[in-house]
Order: structure tokens, then sequence, then C-alpha cells
């Protein structure tokens, strides 16, 4: 295949077009995201295929396997289309049914439609759930839709048009001026003016100049950037070539995650088919700009997510933040200037371009605009990734989206922003998604995982937790963070051990803030909000630990009892069921005993017992 | 090109250290090629002994003491030998609410190791491993490369039992 000129890609699209529309093939796309591979929908596929090809019907049916569709909860899903009828939890049992009902006698498979956890209603179409009902997508508009690995696909859905658009119509300082119209700000934590970014990178003065991609998606609870490669590669990579022309860049880096290897993968592929049609090289389009991307795999370091450190790692070096100034806009990868976006931050500047700043930024809020895309896990019913303008209120997207609690819980918390970020209590539910506001209330927007937790959830041990990850993760450069996540740690440890002393409290505040004022980058500088947060709303469960030597969640096994109080036991049995040490005896209508000689303190029995009977 | 004297080392036959010395070849006038060369060479062997860190040190012509410090920076390289499964725990922080360290403690006493070990017979090697973006499957691991999603400390063993 030659070099595509802008007017051979319109031609791709109108055909693949008319292929999509036409309703007399119905085709079936399956989600091809890590989750659902991980539920069974590669073996879905093979199992389709071949009842497809028993029925004769290969002319009539398509199988795509598409990227992520985010309700990762409900996998392995399909979307029917062009009706577009959603099926949830599918196994290799229901295909037969599938083919038969929907495919043959053009009825809905009843079984595996979606049912509302609240009105118990049942809703085929996707468009109507709530969980995508009240999503608006811009990053993720090409999520279960297009196969991942089919250029003209992506070209189907107006593809390859930004960046044609920018290479052929416009200055480097128009496609700048746009973005800065936008609005649009850094989606990987910092939240800092794409456009701004650059302006100061086309400033610099230089003829080698980088533009690099963080796919380094480190912060635990957050999987949207993996989703995007994983569903919509091209998007990124037409980003990342608008960025080129803006800057001046000849070459591009796509810093990934090891951990992914989908996502590595379907990249590969991707970039490949770009170079093949003339869309990545020399004088693409037919312009005179030329620009090559190479894929970067990390090798497992929270830190490279940091933009030092990540030009660094690229380097074949330790990933090691440096001070800045100079920053990487005038001296960053091999000391060129440089600019690094996050992967959503990029997925929507091919449609910034196309319809314009102004378009975008009259979505959102006063100073946080367009869209951002949210990754819920944790205790919630819809886990899985959802888009929403900003502005919209937690409680919303918690609720409404979300489905809320489940197994009839209480609320707690929401953690935001990963290891960074913070706790937020019931009472500041209706902060609307926004930098500021978020800030606001303790927690940042980070990367936009947010993890649900339930009253199960011990506050000082998540705070453990997160200490734990950034002590761990540290890179050992500056003493604040080397040291003193260490020392905040061991207080931590202690106080869940049970052997918490009066005056703890009082040296997590001060240490924390002697860390967030001497570290030297973002990890450090942000790495004890965890713990200042929890201390903020949850310093009651910080006393019950420390002076009544109690973990009111039940979580912290050194202030357990692991004995049974009788008069709370039901009899029941789940317990007994639940060990897997064979430390309790129980016989029906009698109390269950623990033996504390064999007990592993697993408290296997305590997330079993419905009635908070096992002290 | 130099001829690199190989090193005596019983987990490196000598089919590897031709595979070793390609990729050390293709790679050695690359600037920054460290990682690639170490993941690549590692994907071989299954860890990176110490020899074989001075023989790719010699080989692209790079200090050793800088090899060695990228390989004790990552996560992803290690010094010591794997076991014959790999458990790969997953420690994000949906996986963390939902049960995760229940089931990693549980492992842990199961097999008398600590994440980042072996079990003496070489059956199972344990890593605690960072958000493997399963959310909607948490609590997640994965042993070799079959992903196990919503396990519990009282089902863990027997899923493990099942790998020899």
């Amino acid at each position: 295949m030659g070099k595509l000129t802008r007017e051979d890609i319109k031609k791709i699209k109108e055909k693949k077009l008319k292929e999509l529309h036409d309703a007399s093939v119905t085709k079936l796309l399956l989600c091809g995201g890590t989750g659902c591979h991980a539920t069974g929908s590669l073996k879905l596929k093979d199992a389709l295929q071949k009842e497809v090809i028993n029925k004769g019907l290969e002319k009539k049916v398509k199988i795509v396997e598409t990227g992520c569709n985010g309700f990762c909860a409900m996998g392995p899903l399909m979307l029917v289309y062009p009706e577009g009828v959603f099926y949830q939890k599918i196994s290799e049992k229901d295909v037969p049914e599938i083919i038969e009902e929907h495919i043959i006698n053009k009825k809905h498979v009843q079984k595996l439609l979606y049912v509302d956890p609240v009105t118990k209603k049942t809703i085929p179409y996707q468009k109507d759930i709530p969980f995508f009902s009240h999503q608006m997508t811009i990053a993720l508009r090409n999520k279960g839709l297009i196969d991942p690995e089919v250029i003209e696909d992506y070209i189907a859905q107006d593809g390859y048009m930004g960046a044609a658009k920018a290479l052929l119509d416009m200055t480097p300082e128009e496609i700048i001026h746009e973005v800065k119209s936008s609005g649009l700000r850094g989606r990987g934590g910092a939240g800092f003016s794409t456009g701004l970014k650059w302006e100061f990178a086309n400033k610099s003065k230089g003829e080698i100049k980088y533009v690099l991609c963080n796919a380094d998606e480190g912060d635990p609870g957050a999987f949207m950037d993996r989703s995007i490669l994983e569903a919509d590669p091209h998007a990124v990579i037409e980003g990342m070539i608008i960025a080129s022309k803006a800057i001046g860049a000849k070459q591009g880096y796509i810093y990934c995650r090891t951990e992914y290897p989908l996502a590595v993968s379907r990249l590969g592929i991707a970039i490949q088919q770009a170079k093949n049609y003339g869309l990545l090289g020399e004088k693409m389009f037919g312009s005179t700009h030329s620009f090559d991307i190479e894929i970067y795999q990390g090798a497992g370091a929270f830190v490279c997510g940091e933009e030092t450190a990540l030009m660094r790692s690229i380097e074949g070096k330790r990933g090691m933040p440096r001070p800045r100034p100079p920053f990487p806009a005038q001296k960053g990868l091999w000391d060129k200037p440089s600019i690094l976006n996050n992967v959503e931050t990029l997925s929507n500047v091919p449609q910034i371009i196309s319809k314009g700043g102004k378009w975008y930024s009259s979505l959102g809020t006063e100073t946080s605009k367009g869209t951002k895309v949210f990754a819920l896990s944790g205790d919630i019913n819809n886990i899985g990734l959802v888009e929403v303008p900003m502005g919209i209120s937690l409680k919303k997207m918690i609720f409404d989206i979300g489905g809320g609690i489940p197994n009839k819980k209480k609320f707690k918390a929401v953690q935001l922003g990963g290891p960074s970020g913070g706790c937020v209590p019931e009472k500041y539910l209706d902060t609307p998604v926004d930098y500021e506001a978020i800030a606001k209330v303790g927690a940042i927007m980070g990367s936009g995982g947010v993890i649900i937790m339930d009253e199960d959830t011990c506050m000082v041990d998540m705070a453990r937790f997160f200490m734990d990850f950034i002590q761990d993760e540290s890179c050992g450069k500056c003493t604040p963070c080397r040291e003193g996540t260490k020392r905040i740690l061991e207080i931590l440890n202690r106080i869940c051990d049970g052997q918490g002393e009066a005056d703890d409290i009082g040296k997590l505040e001060n240490l924390s803030a002697i860390i967030i004022n001497s570290a030297l980058c973002g990890l450090g500088q942000t790495g004890p909000n965890p713990v200042l947060s929890t201390l903020k709303y949850f310093k009651d469960e910080y006393y019950a630990h420390i002076y009544e030597k109690r973990c009111p969640a039940k979580r912290c096994a050194a202030l357990l009892k692991f004995e049974i109080d009788p008069n709370l036991c039901q009899k029941c049995g789940l317990c007994f069921k639940a060990c897997s040490a064979g430390a309790i005896t129980w016989k029906k209508k009698e109390v269950a005993v623990i033996d504390k000689s064999k007990c592993v303190k697993c408290l296997g029995c305590y997330s079993k017992c419905k009635f908070n009977a096992i002290l | 090109m130099i001829q690199l004297n190989r090193p005596q080392n019983p987990d490196i036959q000598e089919n590897m250290w031709d595979k070793i010395d390609e990729i050390i070849n293709s790679n050695k006038n690359k600037a920054g090629s460290v990682i690639t060369v170490l993941r690549e060479c590692q994907n071989i062997v299954g860890y990176l002994p110490l020899d074989l860190m001075d023989y790719i040190a010699t080989g692209i012509n790079i200090p050793a003491s800088h090899i060695f410090g990228v390989a004790t920076f990552y996560a992803l390289f290690s010094l010591k030998p794997k076991g014959r499964h790999t458990i790969r725990v997953c420690m994000g922080t949906a996986c963390y609410v939902k049960g995760i360290k229940e089931v990693m403690d549980r492992i842990e006493q199961e097999f008398k190791i600590k994440a980042g070990e072996t079990t003496e017979d070489r059956r199972f090697s344990i890593e605690a491993v960072r958000c493997l973006g399963a959310c909607g499957l948490a609590p997640v691991l994965v042993v070799d490369k079959d992903t196990h999603g919503g396990v519990s400390s009282d089902k863990i063993i027997s899923i493990l039992e099942t790998y020899k």
C-alpha cells in the first residue's frame, strides 16, 4: 500500500461506513480487553466462529474483537450491531442460543440482557443502561466499537482527519492556539495546560525535539490508559502526530508499562499499519512534515511516571527524577526539548483539532474543561471505566453510574488520585469533578482512579497500604522521601499492630509536612497525602487503634481476638466453610468455635460472617 | 567484532549464549539500550545471574556498575532464579480493598516464603506486583499466564494445587 492522501482516507471511510451500516450483516462486537480476556472472551470468540460456520451464516454475521468496552464487571460482554443490543456475562454454553435466537429468530436472548439492580428492569440496548447513558465519550469514543487491529475501522470513525488537517491546513502556532483555547489540561495527574506545554517546546530552539507519550500507567486502581491503548491505539498515535507538528519534532516515543502486554502488542500493530499507509514516516499526507514513533517498554518502576524520571529511563538509566528547571520543554530526553503527554490527553487531541477548541471548552467547568475518564473500582457494583463531563458530582458518578455499593454495605470513603491522592468521606460527595474542587477536599484528580470503600475498610490500614507503596517505589535519590516515608510506614505498622503510642499522630503530621516541603519530585511531595487525608476525616479510627487497641473495621489482625461471640453467632456455618486451615469446628444448630492453635489469621471467616459475631 | 569468553553457568546453555550474543550485537551501538538488552536476556535465561550481567557489560561496552544499578532498580529484573510457576499477586488498591492481603498472607504461610522469593523445590515464585489494570476482577492474581479473578484466602490454596 502506498502513501495515503486526505482524499484516499475519505474514500476508505465511506466504504467502511457503508459496511458498518449494512443491516443485512449482524456485527457481534465482542470485548477483547484484558478483563474480558481473563473471563474467557477468547474461547467465546472461537465458539461463536465455529457456530456461525456450522449454521452457514458466514455472510450474515461478522465477529469483531474490539478493545475494552469499559463495563468490566459484566464481562465477557458483547454488543450486537447495528441494533445496539448489550449482552453480558456470556459463557461458551450460551453460543448456540445466541445464534439461534438472536441471529435466526431475531429475538433477544433474555437471560443475557442487563438487569438494572435497582429497578429490576431488563434493559436490552446499551444506550439505555445507566452505566452508559450518563457518560459522554470523547477519549473513549471508539471503545468497544472498532477492531483496534484494523486501521480502516479507526478511519471510519473520522480517524486521521485531525492529523490531516493539522499537517495540511494549519501552522504550528494555529495548532497550539486551538489546543490552548480548548482548555485541555494534562490527564496524567498534574493538570498542566497542554497547549502551554506545547508552546514552550515550540519556542525552544533546536533541530532535534521529541514527543513522548506517557503510557506508564502506574497508579494502582487506574486502567483508563490501558483501555485506550487496547481499544483505540490509533487515537494516541494521531494525537502524537499533531503534537509533533506543533513543536517541530521528528521522533516520538511511547513509554508503555511492560505489565500491559496486550496494549504493547496492539500499539505495535497500529504503528506498523500507520507506517504502511504513510501516515507515519516521511512527508505524511503529502505535507513537508515527517514523524516516526517507537515503543519503549518500561521495567516496572512507579517513579517513571514522573517526567524527568521517565526520560532517564528511556536513556537506559535508572529512572530517577532531577530537579527542574530546566524543564523538559527546554532540556528533556537526551537534553533536547521534549514534551510528555499522557495517553488520555493525547487521545483527546485529534477531536479538538477536528471540531475546534471552542467545542471542547464548551464542556466542563470554569477551570476544568472537557471530559475525564475515571476507573471505578473497589466496593462498587458497576466496576469499569466511565467518561463524564467535568463538573458532575462524585455522588452521581458513584451511585447513578457506578450503581452504588454491593451487599447492602454502607459507603465509607472514596479514594481519588491514587497513592498521591486522598480519601473523601460521605459528607463531601457533592463535590464536582474539577481539578480545583477536588483539591479543596484534600484529594487530587490524579489520573482518575476512583476506589470506593465500604464500611469494612480500615482507614488506618489503607493509609499504611499507600505508604507501603510509596516507600517501596521511592527511588531513593532524595532523603525526605527515602527516609521519611519509611519512618511514616514504621509508625503506621506499629499502630496497626496494636503498638501505637500517644504521640504517634503528632509525629505523622510533622513528618508529612516535612516530606511535602522538601522532597525532590511529585512522588515525595504528594506521598503523605493519604495519611493526611485519613487523619483529617477518620481520626477516630486512629484513636481506636492507638488508645483502645481496637480496629473498628476488623481488618487489622493483631487487634482481633479470633473468638466467636456465642450471643451473636447464628450457627449458620459460613465461617466453618470459609476456613481453609481447619481451625473452626461447627455442627448444625451449634455455635462455631475457633481453635486458635490451628488458626492462621487469614481473616477469611471475618469476611464471610454476616452477623459480626467474630470478635 | 570482539569475541567474548562465555562464562560457565549451569543455567545458561550454549544455544542461550548464541541468542544472548545476537541481542548484544543488535543493540551495542544503540543509545539507551540497557533496559531492552536486560529484558530480552532475562526472557531467555529466566533471571539475570551476575556473570551474565558482566558479560553484557563487556558486550555493549557499558560499565558493569551501571548494568547492576539498572537491574536492581527496576522491579522487572530478578537476580535470583525463578520457580517453575510464577504467581504474580496484584497489590493494587482495588485488590487491596477487596482482600488481596489476606490472600497473599495465606500463600506466604502455606509455602513458607515471602513475596519476591522462590520455594526451595523451585515450584513457585511469588511476586507482589503493582496494579495489573484488571480491577474489574479484583482481587486478582496471575499464575504464569492464567488470570484468576475474585480469589479469596479460603480458596487460593486449592487453585494453586493444580500447578505442579
